[in-house]
């Protein structure tokens, strides 16, 4: 894994982890499982929700903080909660993870050809374009958007917004089209 | 199928409570639930009306822990529903089946701070161990249906069920689902109740080779109905027994395996056995830091089995050598198999005589103590209880507040019978003791049902004794009135260098004059000339609550006493015993 964001809490796989957890798609089940996290004190660095193939139930992405508790015990109580179907736990390394960014970005007199270099490489899409800013999309994993926004920061972040992380096991190949990251695995 | 019949929300809500068997619910009447007190007019369910709706709550618990039954209370929205968080919360913490109804505004004003309105689901979420917001009267059996099967199966506890007004006025097509679509509706449940063979064998094998083995006891023992596979296992291997606050009755205290209460009040015995064991056996117990004291030196040598049916508690507080999830009834039995198995095959028990002897000594130096008073001094409480004890009508319940009294309950009291103790243990809820004894009553009418209170707690829900005496629920009612909050006083003696803050009850009414008020016998003792007569009458009196004020003296403390966040092996023995110290090693 690249060191580039050393401070990145995202970047250190000892103290994260990714739990995907499969639940009724019921009115405030969101609220439960958040609200357990915070009455037993653990953390969430992430959350992404949204319904499964099956409109019945909802896939909700954890990425969790498990220096300070264990993981076993998170996940024996999440599925205390009765709307919780199934829990599986996501090594990092065995599991494909993706977020979305979607940043504005100052971009004025020869600023801008650099900004636009960057998004190039890192096939980042730009999504609206104002006088002297670019608002620009990438998705991708964690670790390209965490170096794709350390450069950015060099050019000045007006505004940034990162979504929760979704992931799903990986097969047994991988699909390389397009595949600029060069993350270890 | 006959014609199809159709039902408002509210008269589908009292039958489904009728199809679950309810035969009595307790409540309090308002707005947004008023709907469903109509059809319950014509209802088999008796329902109790309170004056206070957490004494609504408190008397389910209390009609819970005496049947195993879930108790059923039923209030309206808003302020009602708020004043059901300590039950649910105390129900929560103790495992009691419980199903709670709420009132809540229609379903147009949900948001829009209407009247009475609140948001009882997210409130109560963390409280309850499922809670749900019917938003369709077709959905109330269903819901209904869910709410008992959560509360009565796995680890049980409390469900609430919160339902608009206009739900409860709409109207729907009557059904009854059946056990399959209660399933289906609930993918994600499904309680392990069979032991994992394996473990079963290991263990079994644990508590043949173990030279100082306990059992410790907690209140699933209770829940699981597991009293008498218990005793068989203690018997067949002479093990000893320590029954936790919420387990005592489970394993009888006059059994010769039985050394009582372990914990921050413990007895000592119980304590140090299993300080110094070498394998603790935790049949439905949560290693509570009431119990384990200081973690990092409880029960220092000692392995572990820990069979619970919620597996979150293995593991929570003490790595267990072999954990079982699964109930504790059939875990037990399988258990019990097991060991038979080992012994047919030519396995034997490691001798385990010189450790029954070891806890017998220290049995023997550390009885229960306490100093009788000086002529003419206020009474001791331990020795009101004793009094008490010894003439209680067979098959008494007793019911215990929180604090001193509670603790005092629990070790001079002798409990021969499961269900015969109540009180709020994880929680510590101070009022407890009245509406509990009511609901434990209420539930048990052939049995005598003696609450011991404090004058502290009396005071926060004693209201309840109007409805005791208007529904004809007799109660008992012992107040140790040493007009302190006791146990605040005890620890503000012991570890605030005696500077007493705000725990002085010395204004404190006329309690025989409040219980004549509310339409019961009051009775004052005062020197131990008075007792014994005392107790015969309130024994006697069957056709109303009574109420005993017992004064006892203020400065009694709790002995044994493990400080909070010491080890157990610095238990504090009562002071006549401590020069014997040397003897629990």
């Amino acid at each position: 894994m690249s060191t580039i964001n050393a401070n990145n809490p995202y970047g250190d796989s000892h103290h994260h982890h990714i739990l995907t957890v499969l639940v009724q798609n019921r009115p405030g089940v969101l609220a439960r499982v958040a609200s357990l996290f915070a009455r037993r004190g653990y953390n969430i660095f992430s959350l992404a929700v949204a319904p499964t193939e099956d409109e019945n139930y909802s896939r909700i992405t954890i990425v969790v903080d498990i220096s300070a508790t264990p993981l076993e015990q998170i996940v024996k109580q999440l599925f205390k909660l009765i709307d919780v179907v199934r829990i599986t736990e996501l090594d990092p390394r065995k599991s494909v993870e993706r977020e979305l960014m979607v940043a504005t970005v100052r971009a004025d007199g020869d600023q801008r050809a650099r900004v636009i270099e960057v998004a190039g490489i890192f096939e980042a899409k730009i999504l609206a374009v104002g006088a002297d800013v670019l608002t620009i999309s990438l998705d991708g994993e964690p670790q390209k958007l965490d170096d794709f926004e350390e450069l950015l920061r060099g050019y000045g972040i007006v505004e940034s917004q990162r979504t929760g992380r979704v992931a799903l096991p990986k097969l047994e190949r991988e699909a390389r089209k397009g595949a600029t990251k060069g993350k270890a695995s | 199928m006959s014609k199809k019949e159709i039902l408002t929300g509210a008269e589908a809500l009292i039958r489904s409570l009728e199809m679950e068997n309810v035969e009595i619910m307790f409540g309090l009447p308002g707005g947004c639930i008023l709907p469903a007190y109509d059809p319950l007019l014509k209802s088999s369910i008796r329902h109790v009306l309170v004056r206070h709706e957490q004494g609504a709550g408190h008397m389910a618990q209390g009609y819970a822990h005496v049947t195993g039954r879930p108790g059923v209370a039923m209030v309206t929205s808003g302020p009602a529903a708020t004043n059901m968080v300590t039950p649910l919360c105390d129900a929560f913490m103790d495992s009691i089946p419980m199903v709670c109804i709420t009132g809540q505004v229609s379903t147009s004003a949900i948001g829009t701070d209407a009247f009475q309105e609140c948001d009882t689901v997210g409130i109560t979420r963390s409280v309850t161990k499922h809670n749900e917001l019917v938003m369709r009267a077709e959905d109330i059996p269903l819901a209904i249906r869910q709410a008992f099967h959560i509360a009565t199966t796995g680890r049980p506890g409390p469900v609430l069920v919160d339902v608009p007004k206009d739900v409860l006025q709409n109207t729907m097509e009557w059904h009854w689902p059946t056990d399959e679509d209660v399933l289906e509706s609930l993918p994600g449940y499904r309680p392990i109740t069979k032991g994992h063979p394996r473990m079963i064998k290991e263990a079994a094998k644990l508590l043949l080779a173990s030279e100082r083995p306990v059992l410790y006891l907690g209140g699933g023992v209770l829940k699981a109905h597991a009293a008498e596979a218990v005793r068989e296992l203690a018997e067949m291997l002479k093990i000893p027994v320590v029954t936790t606050l919420m387990a005592r009755g489970a394993f009888p205290d006059d059994h010769e395996l039985c050394y009582g209460m372990p914990g921050m009040h413990g007895t000592a015995t119980a304590i140090t056995a299993m300080q110094k064991a070498d394998l603790l056996c935790a049949l439905g117990a949560r290693f509570d830091d009431r119990v384990t004291g200081k973690v990092s030196s409880f029960a220092p040598d000692a392995k572990i089995i820990h069979v619970d049916i919620d597996p979150a508690e293995q593991g929570k507080v003490r790595k267990p050598d072999v954990p079982i999830v699964g109930d504790c009834r059939l875990v037990v039995e399988e258990i019990v198999k097991a060991v038979k198995e080992l012994l047919a095959e030519g396995t034997t028990q490691v001798d385990i005589t010189p450790w029954r002897s070891r806890v017998n000594g220290w049995k023997e130096q550390f009885p229960l103590t306490y100093e009788p008073s000086e002529p003419g001094a206020r009474l001791k409480p331990q020795f009101c209880l004793e009094k008490l004890r010894d003439a209680a009508p067979k098959n008494t319940i007793l019911v215990a507040g929180v604090g001193q009294h509670q603790m005092w309950s629990s070790l001079f009291w002798k409990f021969n019978e499961p269900y015969s103790w109540v009180n709020s243990g994880g929680l510590g809820t101070m009022g407890f003791s009245v509406p509990a004894a009511i609901g434990a009553k209420a539930a048990r009418p052939d049995a005598t049902v003696w609450a011991i209170d404090g004058d502290g707690c009396f005071q926060m829900t004693a209201q309840e004794l109007v409805t005791a005496t208007t529904e004809g629920i007799h109660v008992k009612i012992a107040i140790l009135n040493n007009t302190y909050l006791g146990m605040v006083r005890q620890w503000q003696e012991m570890f605030y260098g005696e500077r007493y803050s705000e725990v002085d009850l010395s204004g404190c009414p006329d309690f025989v004059k409040w219980a004549e008020a509310m339409g019961c016998v009051g009775i004052r003792v005062e020197s131990p000339e008075e007792i014994d007569a005392a107790i015969e009458k309130a024994n006697s009196i069957n056709d109303r609550s009574v109420v005993v004020e017992f004064r006892v003296e203020e400065f009694e403390k709790v002995f044994p006493m493990v400080p909070a966040g010491a080890s157990n092996d610095d238990v504090l023995l009562h002071p006549t015993q401590e020069n014997r110290r040397e003897f629990l090693k």
